[in-house]
């Protein structure tokens, strides 16, 4: 099999590219500024739900893809965990084929309309682009340009439905429908598997719908791969819970073959601090499922979402962001980050931090909550904080975080959003006793086929990683996919 | 799917609902239960499952009229379908030979009590069973119970069925005439958290089964976390039932009423939609 490098380089020496980089100097292509992606004015967007990313216009995608010096020896694909031919779809777009640019990159990434909207490019493809390594000037803006391949060709209508191999008739059940899930579906369908994909909620789509706000991520777009998928042959079953509703044992009774288990991260971890359970106090995946999936923020659907005038989230990530904005978005007065390391720290995606510094977000870094008190009712109405310093880095090579002693003070609240981060999903694990798990709670799998220890288990995704990214959970799901595949042909072959 | 077969009134605010769902009355045990939502614009709430038969391919709820959604789901009809319906979810009961066992249930508590009265009979328990009530109209289920129980003991708070009394009188009743090896506590918060007085007063080990605000039901969000023996718990996963002594019973109680005022001000709105349309 060719490697990513090899299909990488296979295309550039192709005759309209050469003819391309040979179109414009160098000099000239690096004297472009990068393109500015235009967005709504913040303190509009704090007041809404929809999308802050307006995306670019095709003469800015075109003017962004000539800063592209098609390099030959292309950095930039390293640090893309899927190997997208990052080149490949860049020339494309400066040659204004927009949708062949969409069609290379739907070769490696499944899902490149959310992709392009979520990925940290900051710490990957644009992080290892000539611009940032040996210019020292704004990177390529892969991540703009991936997102504006893939809408242009959604808005064309001529969005194109992946070659199907023949049916093959043997059933192959994917367990949770998160990024991980899809990506794995996706592939086997067009090896003409049959397809089901098991969901524990009511609607597909994983943290890509209860978790990820609307600003950030538009539900019409995930619906829109869905869609596609449907038109795949995949089936989906929503409300059912493998290891509950229905034994793996039982599944395979019914004929399935192999299984993808990509069930995600979903347990919620808590500080164990003081007066953590009071009222008003919220996990992320609590406070962002009640408005993402539930909609309680719409007078009409009947589910409730307290509300908060000065409201706090504690953590770094892009959870916490999407939660401290989300909660400026239902009118809170004050909207706080309290993190105990500092900016520079933090695990969110950069534009996020930023989007949310322009909106009036609060960032209180370096401090840490303590204890939490409530009123006679049980609701929240203060939090004690104390500060912190950085100390020598630790394991994850950050500097760690120490109390201050004595720092200690009081902060007004009402609402409290812990995003401290999320556990591995116990539900699959605890009905497989012989499926061999480590010790925080996640799936072994052998790497290079993501088989797990129950031959015909295969896992994905943040039930493998922990909390990981949309990007290597597809990424799994893919190499799954490949290797269910050759599990399946070679039990074919051995009966 | 997740048709409703049968619906029968216990009272005017209480009625047994079975439901097509195959999947369901196939796995499920006492102690599980399912969460449902009824159309796209309404909440997920849990409900017990009273009972099931996997011939059949029904389950059974007991549901209360309290609020939006119970209101809605009672006002639904014979071949109806209810939208999403997911389970069997939490814990299955841990049911052994105990010997004697007492078995409290007020309100609709009686409804998720009923399949565990049903395994401990069926597990050569002597089940001895206390219902409790406001009134006569609100005593539900007496049949079936006294089907699996060895002995039924009905308690009213206004004497119109039964004995006079609270549910704790009716088990301490019990407690005194008799050796009894474990208990089964369920109903409202403040009836377990006293139940639970009562047979902690005798050594009496005990399990509640509770009935917190909950979303997903299947961990992802600690909607339903609960202090429990000093350790916050997850009342989907790790639950529903517990050590009856090991519950923060004033936290279950203020968890209980996070949404006391918006659930009061849905339920205003929807009788008001509800006359208007009549
Ligand atoms: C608020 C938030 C913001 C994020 N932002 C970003 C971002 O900007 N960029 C980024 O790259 N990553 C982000 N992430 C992380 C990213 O979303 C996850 O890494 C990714 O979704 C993991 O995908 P997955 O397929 O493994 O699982 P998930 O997306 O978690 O999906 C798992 C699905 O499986 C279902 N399930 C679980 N158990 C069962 C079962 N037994 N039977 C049936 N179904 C089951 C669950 O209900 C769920 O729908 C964010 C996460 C959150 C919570
Ligand atoms: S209901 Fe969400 S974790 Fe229990």
């Amino acid at each position: 099999m060719e490697t990513i490098a090899e299909y990488i380089k296979k295309g550039r020496p192709d005759a309209w590219r050469a003819e391309l980089r040979k179109s414009m100097k160098a000099k000239e292509r690096t004297s472009l500024e990068r393109v500015v992606m235009p967005e709504q004015d913040p303190n509009v967007r704090n007041k809404n739900i929809e999308e802050v990313n307006f995306g670019i216009t095709e003469e800015m995608a075109v003017v962004e893809a000539h800063r592209c010096l098609d390099c030959p020896e292309p950095t930039c694909t390293i640090g893309c965990p899927v190997g997208i031919d990052i080149p490949h779809f860049i020339k494309k777009i400066e040659s204004k084929d927009f949708l062949g640019a969409a069609a290379v990159i739907k070769q490696t990434n499944a899902l490149p309309a959310v992709c392009g909207r979520v990925c940290p490019q900051e710490k990957q493809c644009e992080l290892q682009c000539f611009y940032t390594q040996k210019l020292h000037k704004p990177a390529i803006a892969i991540g703009n340009l991936e997102r504006f391949a893939a809408d242009y060709e959604r808005n064309s209508g001529k969005m194109s439905v992946p070659a199907i191999a023949e049916s093959n008739g043997i059933k192959v059940a994917v367990v949770g429908s998160g990024p991980s899930g899809l990506a794995a579906a996706g592939d086997l369908a067009k090896m003409g598997y049959d397809v089901t994909v098991f969901e524990a909620l009511h609607e597909i789509g994983g943290v890509l719908k209860y978790g990820i706000p609307e600003f950030r991520l538009p539900n019409d777009i995930v619906d829109v791969e869905i869609e596609n998928m449907r038109k795949m042959g995949v089936k989906f079953r929503t409300d059912f819970i493998v290891g509950k509703t229905a034994s793996f044992e039982d599944l395979r009774e019914q004929g399935y073959q192999a299984f993808f288990v990509g069930s995600g991260a979903g347990l919620p971890k808590f500080m164990n601090i003081p007066g953590e359970n009071f009222n008003g106090i919220f996990s992320s995946n609590e406070y962002l499922t009640r408005i993402n999936l539930m909609k309680a923020a719409y007078d009409d659907y009947d589910t409730p979402v307290l509300e908060g005038k000065n409201v706090a989230v504690v953590g770094g990530g892009n959870t916490a962001m999407d939660s401290v904005r989300t909660s400026k978005r239902l009118g809170a007065k004050r909207s706080m980050i309290i993190y105990r390391r500092s900016i520079e720290e933090m695990p969110a995606r950069v534009e996020e931090v930023h989007h949310a510094q322009a909106e009036e977000i609060e960032f209180m870094n370096l401090h840490n909550p303590v204890e939490y008190y409530a009123d006679e009712n049980g609701r929240v109405n203060r939090m004690r904080v104390q500060k912190m310093e950085l100390g020598e880095p630790d394991a994850s090579g950050r500097r760690r975080p120490i109390p201050i002693e004595g720092s200690e003070f009081d902060i007004d609240v009402d609402l409290v959003v812990v995003a401290v981060g999320v556990s591995p999903n116990p539900i699959v694990p605890a009905s497989l006793k012989d499926l061999k798990m480590t010790d925080w709670g996640t799936i072994v799998v052998d790497k290079e086929t993501m088989q797990s220890s129950i031959p015909d288990i295969f896992a994905g995704g943040d039930i493998v990683r922990g909390g990981a990214t949309v990007i290597l959970a597809m990424g799994d799901g893919r190499t799954a996919a490949v290797g269910i595949d050759q599990y399946i042909q070679e039990k074919v072959k051995a009966n | 799917m997740n048709k409703i077969i049968e619906k029968e009134f216990f009272s005017e605010n209480v009625a047994r609902l079975v439901i097509d769902a195959p999947d369901i009355a196939k796995s499920r045990k006492a102690g599980h239960f399912v969460i449902i939502r009824l159309d796209e614009k309404g909440e997920r709430i849990p409900l017990t499952i009273a009972d099931g038969d996997p011939e059949k391919g029904t389950i059974t709820l007991v549901v209360q009229k309290v609020g939006v959604t119970s209101a809605k789901l009672l006002a639904m009809n014979e071949g109806d379908e209810i939208l999403d319906l997911v389970g069997p979810l939490g814990k299955a009961t841990h049911i052994d030979k105990f010997g004697t066992v007492l078995c409290a249930g007020g309100g609709v508590g009686v409804a998720p009590l009923l399949p565990i009265v049903k395994a401990l009979h069926e597990a050569g328990n002597r089940v001895i069973t206390v219902l409790a009530g406001r009134n006569k109209d609100l005593i539900i289920m007496e049949d079936e119970m006294r089907k699996y129980s060895d002995e039924v003991v009905i308690m009213t708070d206004d004497g119109s069925y039964g004995k006079q009394g609270l549910v704790t009188a009716g088990m301490e009743e019990v407690i005194k005439r008799e050796k009894v090896d474990k208990s089964v506590v369920i109903g409202p918060a403040i009836m377990m958290k006293f139940g639970s007085f009562t047979t902690k007063k005798y050594n009496i080990p005990t399990e509640v089964s509770l009935n917190t605000i909950m979303v997903d039901g299947t961990g992802m969000c600690g909607a339903c976390r609960i202090s429990v023996g000093g350790k916050t718990k997850f009342v989907c996963v790790d639950g529903p039932e517990f050590d009856a002594f090991q519950v923060d019973w004033d936290q279950m109680m203020t968890r209980m009423g996070a949404y006391k005022t918006e659930e009061h001000e849905a339920y205003q709105k929807y009788l008001e939609t509800v006359q208007t349309e009549a």
